[in-house]
């Protein structure tokens, strides 16, 4: 049967994690027992050694960038996917709410990290973000709309209405991204 | 860029591409990101250009639908009256003559909102909502302290750029309470608020005869009277008189209860 994730909850204690290490599932919506092993088998081959973080964690966008910057190679713009550059619009935001709303959710979580760091100490924000990065990667294929249960569940977002959830609800987006396009782009192909 | 893509889900919507005539080419736009969900501030510089064309030759972009209005309330007895006029302005144009600025935001607590039409009804629906949830995870009637934390939190976020200036009452566990919010996230807890561009006349009424501890029918005269004050003295306020009494376990949501300024009667 194929296992869905390797994560049954996102409150497993640390050990687990470090043990298990991360399914490299690039390429399948759902990673079979098969396909792992024929990975661990072709990397042996080739000569690859195992990373230990996830390749998932690796690859394009998943973290996010603060600021305008544009988010090419070297921080260059990439002219051919994301059209043609103007300095201001890098140096000045648009509106003045632009840079705030970006980050908004950064910066709520980092207050809320070094606030409870303070008070319980620095395991508690260590294992709150693994479990956070760890709930960040079950994802669908990029041009696919996540439901991202874990992650609203860690964040208490499940449980609130904002306008992320009126406004340019991607699930809702009349236009679908080119599939094989966002998928090399995730993947550092492109 | 032509954006005719049916979403995925639907499986029949694949085969009947095959049947389409060869002259619909669909094109895919070439999207390396997911879209961000919420605010989009894609077309700032583009409005910004747009004003300043139009400034140019003369002409003004439309404005957007203010309530330019009179809101109070205040705290009697046993509970809460709010009150408002019924008039939303469009720049000089009375654009709605008869719209309801007394909102929802749960059976104990509603909520007058002043400012921007679009941005109070949004935002007490959003607060509704989060109330809603709220109250069902922890298993109690929402307070009203709670509803104002939502409230100046989120308005705060924003910065002043949602325009909504909100008089928020009810009656909760601990008794009777009202709230004026301001549009940048400032609350304040008084026993007599009013906002908008009436606020002054209805204050001037406020401050002439409110009592603490009135009856019902005294406390309702008060707000009418202050209601009215805005209405013929502001511009911006007109129609009738809407009132909401909220006391424990009940709220008379009454509309219109006084039709100051009749239609066709001068």
């Amino acid at each position: 049967m194929a296992t869905r994730t390797l994560f049954h909850s996102p409150l497993r204690p640390v050990e687990d994690f470090v043990g298990a290490g991360f399914a490299p599932d690039v390429s399948s919506y759902y990673t079979t027992q098969a396909e792992v092993r024929a990975y661990h088998r072709e990397s042996v081959t080739k000569g690859d050694k195992m990373n230990s973080r996830g390749l998932r964690s690796q690859l394009k966008d998943s973290v996010p960038v603060a600021g305008l910057c544009p988010q090419g190679a070297y921080g260059l713009q990439d002219s051919l996917r994301s059209g043609f550059t103007s300095i201001k619009n890098e140096l000045l935001p648009s509106h003045p709410l632009e840079l705030s709303e970006k980050n908004f959710q950064l910066n709520q979580d980092k207050m809320n990290f070094s606030t409870l760091r303070n008070i319980q100490g620095l395991h508690a924000p260590l294992k709150l973000q693994m479990e956070y990065r760890a709930a960040r990667q079950i994802q669908r294929l990029p041009f696919l709309p996540s439901s991202n249960l874990a992650l609203d569940t860690l964040r208490g977002s499940d449980e609130s209405i904002g306008f992320e959830d009126i406004l340019c609800d991607p699930a809702q987006s009349e236009v679908m991204g080119e599939p094989h396009m966002m998928v090399e782009y995730k993947l550092g192909m492109l | 860029m032509s954006s005719q893509m049916p979403h995925l889900s639907r499986a029949s919507s694949f085969t009947s591409r095959k049947h389409e005539p060869s002259s619909t080419k669909m094109a895919t736009l070439v999207v390396s990101r997911p879209p961000i969900a919420g605010f989009s501030f894609e077309n700032c510089k583009r409005n910004v250009l747009l004003e300043g064309e139009a400034s140019k030759l003369g002409c003004s972009l439309p404005a957007a639908r203010k309530t330019g209005t009179t809101i109070c309330g205040v705290v009697f007895k046993d509970g809460v009256v709010l009150g408002a006029d019924t008039r939303a302005t469009e720049g000089m144009v009375v654009a709605d003559k008869n719209c309801s600025k007394i909102h929802y935001i749960s059976p104990n607590i509603y909520c007058c909102g002043a400012g921007t039409a679009a941005d109070t009804e949004m935002t007490t629906q959003i607060i509704s909502s989060n109330l809603e949830l709220h109250s069902l995870s922890t298993g109690r009637l929402p307070r009203v302290a709670t509803a104002n934390r939502m409230l100046k939190q989120m308005l705060f976020r924003y910065q002043g750029y949602i325009g909504a200036a909100l008089v928020l009452g009810g009656v909760d566990c601990n008794g009777p309470h009202l709230y004026s919010i301001y549009p940048h996230g400032s609350t304040d807890k008084l026993p007599y608020v009013t906002m908008g561009s009436g606020s002054l006349a209805a204050m001037a009424v406020f401050e002439d005869r409110y009592k603490p501890d009135m009856e019902e029918e005294e406390a309702k005269r008060l707000v009418r009277d202050a209601i009215a004050a805005g209405i013929f003295n502001d511009l911006g306020s007109g129609s009738n008189i809407d009132l909401s009494v909220i006391t424990k376990g009940n709220v008379d949501y009454i509309r219109p209860h006084d039709e100051a300024n009749k239609k066709g009667i001068r």
